[in-house]
């Protein structure tokens, strides 16, 4: 029999909130990225709406955190699924703030054309959009395979942001006038460098929620 | 016969030459006791009131100076566990214990065991602050009396020792001889420590020392236990979980009469590995 119903909704609650949260995210990196590639400055003016609603849902859920804490004093599995979502919820919201930073930098560009073809930097945000959704999903279903598995997928996102570095160094190399796009470029790649290492934290937590142990703790 | 002739009769810790050799003999009986230094040691000990089994093949070792919890719903046998170290089960009708008690590696089910000694070496203190009618002095005064000490002198220091360990000395200088019934409900408790701990225990049991006090009384009471400890082998039964979590260095988790679990608190209480321990600390049990 289960008891403690209105603990349950409040958790219930607080995974429906961590859900949402990531929908804004995997929006607001489409929508930078997209901005990026169109250079659409409306666009990435729109992120700035989604980095807010992030940052709202990060308080409601560490509100939401804090009280169970406090008045239920979870232990054992509630006390690590508490504890995890107001350690994952952090790194979530630095994303959320990444993904306004890259639309800040999509309207600098001016009517240039683009150093390179953005091919690996579009495929970099597929990749953490992914990793974001896993991690959060993981958290739901405490599914710990798919929490263990960011790790390697953090691989290729850092493949791809050592492709995309060579790639602007060349360029610089052979023309010293291209700094100026060419670190803008660099800045965008490695804030979705940094959202994938988020989500591998977000999986990390979900893995101590699970077993008790934090994989770095190992 | 003062308390020091007392303990060299029966020293269950073999602290001295004479219980050396005593303890050397038991030891030739049952080695595997003194292959390491628990204090308490319970081996396949099972309890039963008439035809009730109410504890069913416990194991357990309990470690010097460090405070054990028993958790656990009621009727689970937690309390009847902690009254086999002070042979208090012995006074209910039908009561029938097997399996091997040892403190300090001595068996204290054997037929030679002094009980009155075992007890007062085994100290407890109960749910309800059970004060003596009598003046607060007289309280504390009562065990080491009843061991033969009667001196004025001698028995001023112990209860004066005894009241500033439950820290209860600087409430009490003043009125030593006025009823102990006169006392809050949080200093009675206190009281009653103060008059377990004169009789010079080696291990205190308390059986939900706080449940009748308020917070803040439960929380003098609670950093009493964690400075006790460094002196006494303490187990506490409690159903309050996070007062095993403050308290306790270890807990154990029993369930109709069986330990499911018992391992350090912080582990017992993040990250269980029993299901069933899981679900009872979490509000689940049921």
């Amino acid at each position: 029999m289960i008891r403690r119903a209105r603990y349950e909704q409040e958790l219930r609650d607080i995974s429906d909130k961590l859900v949402l949260m990531c929908r804004h995210i995997e929006v607001a990196i489409e929508k930078c990225i997209k901005a990026l590639v169109e250079r659409d400055a409306d666009l990435a003016q729109e992120v700035y709406e989604e980095h807010n609603l992030i940052d709202k849902l990060e308080r409601e859920i560490e509100h939401a955190c804090m009280r169970l804490l406090v008045m239920e004093q979870p232990v054992a599995g509630d006390f690590r699924e508490v504890s995890a979502a107001m350690k994952m919820i952090t790194d979530l919201e630095r994303i959320g703030d990444q993904a306004w930073d890259i639309a800040e930098i999509t309207t600098q560009f001016g009517d240039a054309e683009y150093l390179k073809k953005l091919e690996h930097i579009p495929q970099m945000a597929i990749i953490v959009i992914q990793m974001v959704k896993s991690g959060v999903q993981a958290y739901i279903n405490r599914d710990l395979d798919l929490a263990r598995s960011l790790d390697a997928i953090d691989d290729k996102v850092d493949d791809l942001f050592n492709i995309v570095m060579a790639d602007i160094i060349a360029l610089v190399k052979i023309d010293p006038d291209n700094a100026e796009q060419a670190i803008m470029l660099m800045m965008i790649t490695k804030y979705l460098e940094r959202i994938g290492d988020h989500a591998v934290n977000v999986g990390e937590w979900v893995e101590y929620a699970i077993t008790g142990v934090h994989p770095k703790e190992e | 016969m003062n308390m020091t002739e007392l303990k060299d009769k029966v020293d269950l810790w073999g602290t001295d030459n004479n219980s050396k050799t005593r303890t050397s003999e038991r030891v030739a009986v049952d080695i595997s006791y003194r292959a390491h230094d628990y204090n308490l040691a319970v081996r396949d000990c099972n309890l039963y009131y008439s035809d009730f089994q109410a504890l069913k093949n416990v194991n357990m070792d309990i470690a010097q100076q460090e405070v054990t919890a028993f958790i656990g719903p009621s009727g689970c046998g937690k309390s009847t566990f902690l009254r086999i170290f002070n042979r208090m089960n012995d006074l209910i009708e039908g009561c029938r214990i097997s399996g091997d008690i040892h403190i300090g590696g001595q068996d204290i089910y054997a037929k030679d065991t002094d009980v009155s000694l075992l007890r007062k070496n085994v100290g407890m203190v109960f749910q309800k602050p059970n004060p003596f009618p009598m003046s607060i002095y007289d309280n504390i005064a009562y065990a080491p009396r009843t061991f033969g000490i009667k001196k004025r002198g001698e028995l001023d220091v112990i209860v004066e020792r005894s009241l500033k360990q439950a820290g209860l000395w600087e409430e009490t200088k003043d009125r030593l001889k006025k009823s102990a019934l006169g006392l809050s409900g949080g200093q009675q408790q206190r009281l009653c420590i103060a008059r377990a701990l004169a009789a010079e225990p080696k291990v205190l049991l308390m059986d939900e020392p706080t449940s009748a006090l308020d917070p803040i009384s439960t929380g003098i009471i609670e950093d009493l236990i964690s400075e006790l400890k460094a002196q006494y082998t303490i187990i506490i039964v409690t159903h309050n979980m996070q007062q095993a979590t403050r308290v306790s260095d270890k807990t154990a988790f029993f369930l109709l009469g069986e330990v499911v679990e018992y391992n350090k608190t912080i582990e017992i209480f993040s990250k269980p590995k029993d299901k069933r321990t899981e679900n009872y600390i979490t509000g689940r049990f049921g």
